[in-house]
């Protein structure tokens, strides 16, 4: 049936013996249990009382960063050394694309949440349907509306005057990120992350092209734009934060439009740190070591496709989220 | 770098440094083996408490701890790695590739899950004690009312999510891009077919579990309000995302299940695998209607009729093509020239029970009986059926048949048929009973019951206590065949057995198919 033969066949490189897994779980596991025991610390801890959980938390990124950094070195290098066969390279991208798609599944965790509390929680709570006959009970005089402006909780008259057990105070924003509050168009931001984000991808595009043609001063040119684009809109995300935070009174702790506005938004926002970080990085290489041929690109071109990813990703934040 | 063409390094970073999928296969299965034993010792804790009515070991907190240990250990720890580790084993050797398509990256999936399990055993000493909200960990139970310990369980879950999901990347890479040439999707042997959509459903659902609980961990910490109304969320929200990853989950578990026993049952009956396509399509049909039957666990909470509807008929629906799988495995072994050697012994243990526990599923996917079975000891004896006689009788029989294959040494085979009986019987006395009291209306994790129950209750422990010491007769076999059982000289070992894993010398060298081998294009399928 079967016989081993020696027909010519590229060698897959199997690594022989690498300590990068051992390293980065040692940095991912302090990372985490630093992490777990920082808010432990902030929300069962006593006041006062030191801890070193800060220490391992920063110790665990560090070595987690290192590890990252040396692995994707020696990746890059045997890249260049000629080790990576095309069937290795398929690898990687299979590998990149199956991680999009993890990623695609996480966003739709939140916005699963966002349209079942929109949709369902939000009339339930304020008296609709079957789902609404403990309103009179619980939350008499709710009214819902999107943004939520009033929590059930203040509905009521505060914590105070809840029935039921809850794990916090809820307040409300007076002031939701919604167009119709801003005070002239041009002063909205959201459009204008809209414009910065979309053309990114057009720009991040058309590095590509000039890669393609061989073009490296191109590639160099719209990729550096690319990585600036990403820039500016993780600056004006944080100053769309602070606005909320001083003048809004828009807060992780206003009901479930915070919390959701937030999370969603704040999530992306991370993702597109992280893409502009890794196209720099592809910038990096460029200017620096000359890398990437017109056949030979995927560090830049999985960097491209995270970067469209998180693209796509706004477009539904910024209609589900600022428009509707 | 350098060649590859000899043995393993020596010592322990031979382990701890391996990119090799055999090593990173048998550190998987021991590892969950070491789960399996310690989720089993807190079953025999619940076990022990529930010997009599009354309170008599420990406290119900306690009692509630183990509960939720149990679950998450046995689910996470020992049945979940126990595949991985099996697919890592088998699928390069199947497909005839050298490794898997991401060697480094495998070892990492591996490494990060004993740490992880470690952070979340310590919880049992924490101030508060473990996470006791079951292991469905619903909210308000495990956001409002949470204790510490809950933190660290969350980012346990993000590290076996993230072990999961570089895993599952791993292997979809692997079948994707490593099979010799001339092994085309449709010749695959049915493992690697039910593994490729395993990992499937493993990318798409671990990042939501991920998702929900990281809700949790802002409610809790950052004073979101995803699970509270007060702030205009809903604790149902969170079953919702649970059960959206929770229901594909449980096919996560019984899919590479269905692989093994249709590898084993065809070698047993020494004919092949009756309907190899519809098996396919069939594997194919259950991971699609994962996705659209999650709320046929949260009947009670109160969703509207229409959706109730929607979620029973959709969940009666899967029962269509796991019939297909059952039908064809018993058609397998139609005037086959069977034998019952120990893994063809599990593998028919599991066909009956699985269907069992198959039938009680059906049971329970309707709305409204399911008012009566609901959180009852019913539904208890039922995924017991399909987790322990699906995933674990299946997984078992896994070892038994590639064991020698895997250190070229024959298990004994006395040894082996000893351990199925007194399994098969020990694990029916253990969870039979437990049907009559749930229907009877006796609540599941409830340290203490009404005295009607006593008797099955009883039976049910002295069952428990049987199966759990069974596996240490597994345990047994399986050392004593490792440091001095029968070499086996011939490569096949099994006379049925087909396969490109059966090619290789045994037992099969450190490194396999360095070059793809050639496969013959009249052959079928594997």
């Amino acid at each position: 049936m079967t016989a081993q033969t020696s027909t010519a066949h590229e060698n897959y490189y199997v690594p022989e013996k690498s300590k990068m897994a051992v390293m980065a779980t040692i940095g991912l596991v302090l990372s985490v249990f630093g992490a777990a025991n920082v808010m432990n610390d902030m929300t069962f801890g006593e006041p006062g009382v030191s801890s070193n959980s800060k220490f391992i938390m920063y110790t665990g990124l560090a070595v987690f960063g290192a590890t990252l950094f040396a692995w994707f070195r020696q990746a890059i290098r045997e890249n260049l050394a000629g080790m990576n066969s095309a069937q290795l390279k398929k690898s990687y991208v299979l590998g990149m694309g199956w991680f999009i798609f993890s990623e695609v599944m996480f966003f739709a965790a939140f916005f699963g949440a966002l349209f079942y509390v929109r949709n369902l929680v939000g009339p339930w709570l304020a008296g609709e349907g079957d789902g609404g006959r403990m309103n009179h009970l619980l939350w008499e005089g709710f009214q819902f509306s999107w943004p939520m402006m009033q929590t059930p909780q203040e509905a009521v008259g505060g914590a105070g005057s809840q029935l039921i057990a809850n794990n916090g105070t809820f307040t409300s924003a007076h002031k939701s990120m919604a167009f119709a509050e801003a005070s002239a168009w041009y002063l909205w931001l959201p459009l204008w992350n809209t414009l910065i984000l979309l053309s990114s991808s057009v720009t991040v595009h058309i590095a590509h092209m000039g890669l393609l043609d061989n073009n490296r001063r191109k590639f160099n040119l719209w990729l550096g734009l690319t990585v600036f684009l990403g820039v500016v809109f993780v600056c004006l995300q944080a100053l769309e934060y602070y606005e909320a935070y001083a003048h809004f009174g828009l807060t992780l702790n206003s009901g479930i439009y915070g919390s959701t506005f937030f999370m969603l938004t704040g999530f992306h926002g991370f993702h597109v740190l992280m893409g502009t970080f890794m196209l720099a990085v592809q910038l990096y290489r460029s200017v620096r070591g000359g890398h990437f041929t017109a056949n030979d690109h995927f560090g830049f071109e999985g960097s491209s496709w995270y970067w469209h990813f998180v693209d796509v990703v706004w477009v539904f934040l910024f209609l589900f989220i600022y428009i509707l | 770098m350098g060649d590859h063409h000899h043995g393993p390094a020596k010592g322990l970073s031979r382990w701890l440094f391996t990119t090799n999928h055999k090593d990173i296969g048998t550190m998987y299965l021991w590892f969950s083996f070491a789960m399996f034993l310690l989720g089993g010792t807190f079953a025999m804790i619940i076990r022990a408490e529930l010997f009599q009515p009354g309170m008599q070991l420990v406290e119900p907190a306690f009692f509630n701890q183990m509960t939720t240990l149990h679950g998450l250990v046995m689910v996470f720890g020992a049945i979940m790695p126990s595949f991985v580790g099996l697919a890592n084993w088998l699928i390069p050797m199947m497909i005839g590739a050298p490794d898997m398509a991401l060697p480094r990256l495998n070892n990492w999936s591996f490494w990060i899950l004993p740490p992880a399990f470690l952070l979340l055993a310590s919880t049992l000493f924490m101030e508060g004690g473990a996470p006791a909200a079951g292991w469905t960990f619903y909210a308000p139970l495990s956001t409002t009312y949470a204790g510490p310990s809950v933190t660290i369980f969350i980012f346990c879950i993000h590290i076996l999510g993230v072990s999961s999901i570089m895993g599952s990347i791993n292997i979809i890479a692997t079948v994707m891009n490593m099979r010799a040439p001339g092994m085309s999707y449709m010749k695959m042997p049915l493992f690697v077919w039910t593994w490729l959509i395993t990992a499937f459903l493993l990318v798409a659902v671990m990042p939501v579990l991920a998702g929900a609980v990281t809700m949790m961990l802002m409610d809790v910490h950052f004073g979101t309000s995803f699970f509270s109304a007060a702030g205009g969320g809903d604790p149902v929200l969170f079953q919702h995302i649970f059960w959206f990853f929770g229901h594909p989950e449980v096919y996560i578990i019984i899919l590479p299940a269905f692989g093994v026993v249709s590898q084993i049952i065809p070698a047993f009956s020494r004919k092949p695998l009756f309907g190899y396509d519809s098996m396919v399509y069939a594997t194919a049909a259950i991971a699609f209607l994962s996705f659209i039957v999650w709320a046929h666990h949260m009947y009670t909470v109160g969703m509207p009729v229409a959706g109730e509807l929607f979620f029973m008929y959709a969940t009666m629906l899967i029962a269509v093509p796991t019939g297909v799988k059952v039908f064809n495995w018993i058609t397998t072994m139609w005037r086959g020239a069977l034998t019952f050697e120990t893994p063809m012994l599990f593998c028919i243990g599991f066909l009956v029970l699985f269907t069992i526990g198959g039938f009680t599923g059906l049971m329970l996917s309707i709305a409204p009986a399911d008012f009566q079975y609901h959180d009852s000891y019913f539904v208890v004896a039922h995924f017991h059926y399909v987790m322990v006689a699906g995933a674990v009788f299946s997984m078992t029989a896994a070892v038994y048949f590639w064991l020698p294959k895997w250190c070229g040494k024959m298990y004994n085979e006395t040894m082996g048929k000893t351990h199925f009986w007194i399994s098969f019987i020990a694990f029916n006395v253990t969870f039979f009973p437990q049907h009559f009291v749930g229907l009877a209306g006796m609540p599941r994790r409830i340290p203490d019951y009404s005295l009607q129950f006593a008797d099955f209750n009883m039976m049910s422990s002295i069952g428990a206590f049987v199966y759990g010491a069974s596996q240490l007769l597994f345990l047994y076999n399986v050392i004593a065949t490792i440091v001095a059982g029968k070499p086996v000289s011939d490569d096949k070992v099994w006379d049925g057995a087909e396969g490109l894993e059966w090619t290789v010398a045994t037992p099969a060298p450190y490194h396999t198919f360095e070059v793809p081998p050639k496969i013959d294009p009249a052959h079928a399928h594997f």
